[in-house]
């Protein structure tokens, strides 16, 4: 069997030999983005295929707006918000102004690492409100799911979700078709699609006559899909293929996608970048809805939202990349970041920020 | 908006350099402390090399260490990189009322079978208790006298041509720390808390051409390397096939979203090493209990003046940078 080293150098000859002109492709997962990144893998590439950042990550897609909301609720005094890591220095749309600045100004905001630990964290306080700041694409919405029908289960009444869980179809398909799209093939997030299959990138190939591969992380699995994704291009035949066949089926995994049905319904939501999309997000049912901390809180609507140069909309919707923004790496950095594209460790500025390649010097 | 302190000033990273050199070097220059070594050198007849450092690590015991043995090894090795034999340290305690006795015991009789283990004694010390929910159960303070042995180790003696040498797997202690706090499964993820002197002891004795040693705490492998050749003419260029780091601890990175080469070590040592003696330096590494993985991991060339660059394992190149924001809050 070859290195893994040989394996890569095989598939990057057979990518170059090719012969597929301009081509750009995108992939819509912050853990894609990051692995990229990670092992160079745009400098082994030949010139003519450009790998793009699209809405993949979570927390990029969030809008200033909510996140202004979020900051306001942490500041009541009975309330412990509880989120994931990369939320924590999210600005609001005051630069600089985050959870975690809130936290040192105060506000007790804990970080979890499961949806499940935040009911715990609501049984351990009971006095107290618990708010769980649910953000995701399909991957996180069954755990989220869980940790609802627990805390309903359990009886954990001062336990809240604030749902900015989205879903990716409609994502991508406002993408699409907004005004300058320029891309030739997807590289479909592998997380996601354990959860929804590869039936749930079908309409890409068949609508949008698009070439779409469902890609694992490993660096090989990352250079597999593009030829995989070239080679549809140069046969002109787009479909849907699956790389990462260790973890995806067919049909996605049938508990989890109960689970959303379950407890969400789609409702039309903001994306940054890509503005309002029907059905795009998912929030609690009716029957939960005891558990939607947007109705148990009364929380004025910011709409304060101040123009910034920050151009991360035009980032995650393969406008440019990031280096082409005029504020990165000078007024937005990782320890000062203007838009979230630079916060979270999966954002496509971050991830081209702490692993800058040499061809950008 | 007013200027706060957040955690990321405490992360080692960037905006620690800028309290660092932006607010306290400025205010309290002199030529010792400018140097922003590991430990100052100070003058007089017998040359002494002085250091301190605070531990706050939560949760105080860890897999493979703990808050004391933290604090001992901490201070002598910063004084080891330095180039000098640790010989006294001073200890501090802040305590946190409410702390069971029985921790704070088993903390102190791991401070001294550290003490013990690198051969220094604690001469001098002190004790604070603060009310509840102004601390967090104990933080501690060591200072630490050496004497200067091997002079003259210092980034500016790095030259093109040279080879950068770490001395076993990276990242084990950040890993083992963050598992720790968050009750997740161990397996065999513990801390390489461990004094250093003994390995560095056995390194400069070869008398190899050791340009400076440094040993990489707070924002890993990565900050220290660009720490090396900042400002300078020269840059590092990693392999990173040759970076040692455990399954195990890559496992766990991954699934934290940490990377190894940013997370904190507590035993090991990066040495910058004249070619010629790579050999030497890596054999002595290799007889010590610490430095049984020691590894030659990149060289000093003239191509990437001020960077550090890692060529990844498919043949691609990155530029590393030192760690930006809070990799994880208190490590050490």
């Amino acid at each position: 069997m070859p290195s893994a080293n040989e394996r890569a150098s095989m598939l990057l000859r057979a990518i170059r030999a090719l012969n597929v002109g301009e081509v750009r492709l995108m992939e819509v997962c912050g853990t894609h983005t990051m692995a990229i990144a990670k092992n160079g893998i745009r400098t082994l590439l030949p010139d003519n295929v450009k790998l793009l950042s699209g809405p993949g990550c979570p927390v990029c897609v969030t809008p200033g707006e909510v996140i202004d909301r979020v900051l306001e609720l942490s500041m009541q005094r009975n309330v412990i918000i509880t989120t994931y890591g990369d939320m924590m220095r999210v600005p609001g749309s005051t630069p600089g102004d985050s959870l975690q600045r809130r936290r040192a100004l105060g506000a007790d905001v804990r970080i979890v690492y499961s949806p499940v630990d935040a009911v715990k964290t609501a049984k351990e306080n009971p006095g107290r409100e618990v708010v769980f700041l649910g953000v995701g694409f399909e991957t996180t919405a069954p755990g989220t799911a869980a940790a609802v029908l627990t805390a309903e289960g359990e009886g954990v009444k001062n336990f809240s979700l604030w749902s900015m869980l989205k879903t990716v179809e409609p994502a991508l398909r406002a993408l699409i078709a907004a005004e300058g799209f320029n891309v030739q093939g997807f590289l479909c997030p592998g997380h996601v699609g354990t959860i929804i299959g590869e039936k749930g990138f079908e309409f890409l190939p068949r609508e949008y006559g698009l070439p779409a591969v469902i890609g694992g992380f490993e660096a090989e699995d990352i250079l597999l899909s593009v030829y995989m994704l070239l080679k549809q291009i140069a046969d002109g035949t787009p479909t849907i293929k699956n790389e990462y066949t260790r973890a995806v089926s067919e049909n996605g995994n049938p508990l989890a996608l109960k689970m959303i049905e379950r407890c969400f319904e789609p409702r039309r939501d903001i994306w940054r970048g890509l503005g309002e999309i029907d059905g795009s997000g998912l929030v609690l049912r009716e029957e939960l809805s005891a558990f939607d901390a947007e109705k148990r809180f009364e929380l004025p609507t910011v709409t304060t939202v101040k123009p910034t140069a920050c151009r991360c909309g035009d980032v995650i919707t393969g406008r440019i990349y990031p280096r082409e923004c005029p504020l990165f790496g000078r007024r937005c950095t990782p320890e000062d970041p203007v838009g979230p594209c630079m916060v979270s460790s999966e954002g496509a500025c971050a991830a081209a920020y702490k692993y800058r390649e040499l061809t950008e010097d | 908006m007013d200027e706060i302190i957040t955690l990321d000033y405490g992360s080692g990273g960037k905006k620690t350099s800028r309290l660092i050199e932006g607010m306290i070097v400025p205010s309290l220059s002199n030529p010792m402390l400018n140097e922003l070594g590991d430990g100052a050198i100070l003058p007089g007849g017998e040359k002494l090399v002085f250091s301190t450092d605070s531990f706050v690590v939560n949760p105080m015991f860890f897999p493979g260490g703990d808050i004391g043995k933290l604090s001992v090894c901490g201070t002598v090795n910063d004084i080891a990189v330095c180039g000098g034999v640790p010989k006294f340290l001073s200890c501090a305690f802040i305590i946190e009322e409410g702390l069971p006795v029985s921790q704070l015991e088993r903390v102190i009789a791991s401070i001294a079978k550290c003490c013990e283990k690198a051969g220094v004694q604690v001469v001098t010390g002190d004790t604070k208790v603060v009310e509840k929910g102004r601390g967090d159960g104990i933080y501690i303070n060591t200072a630490g006298i050496g004497v200067l042995k091997y002079p003259a180790l210092t980034p500016r003696a790095i030259r093109p041509g040279d080879v950068v040498i770490v001395s076993g797997t990276v990242g084990d202690h950040g890993a083992a720390v963050m598992l720790a706090r968050n009750g997740m499964l161990q397996g065999d993820i513990s801390s390489d808390c461990a004094p250093l002197n003994t390995l560095c002891e056995a390194v400069l004795s070869t008398g190899a051409g050791v340009r400076v040693l440094r040993d990489p705490t707070r924002g890993g492998v990565a900050t220290t390397l660009n720490e090396f050749v900042e400002g300078s003419g020269v840059g590092i260029e990693l392999d990173e096939d040759a970076i040692p780091v455990r399954d195990t601890v890559r496992a766990a990175c991954d699934m934290l979203g940490l990377d190894p080469m940013y997370c904190a070590n507590e035993g090991k040592v990066l040495c910058v090493v004249d070619a010629d003696d790579a050999e030497t330096v890596l054999s002595a590494m290799r007889k010590t209990d610490v430095g049984v993985d020691a590894a030659v991991v990149g060289t000093v060339t003239e191509r990437y003046p001020a960077r550090v660059v890692m060529h990844t394992a498919l043949g691609g190149s990155r530029i590393l940078q030192k760690l930006t924001g809070a990799q994880l809050p208190r490590i050490c």
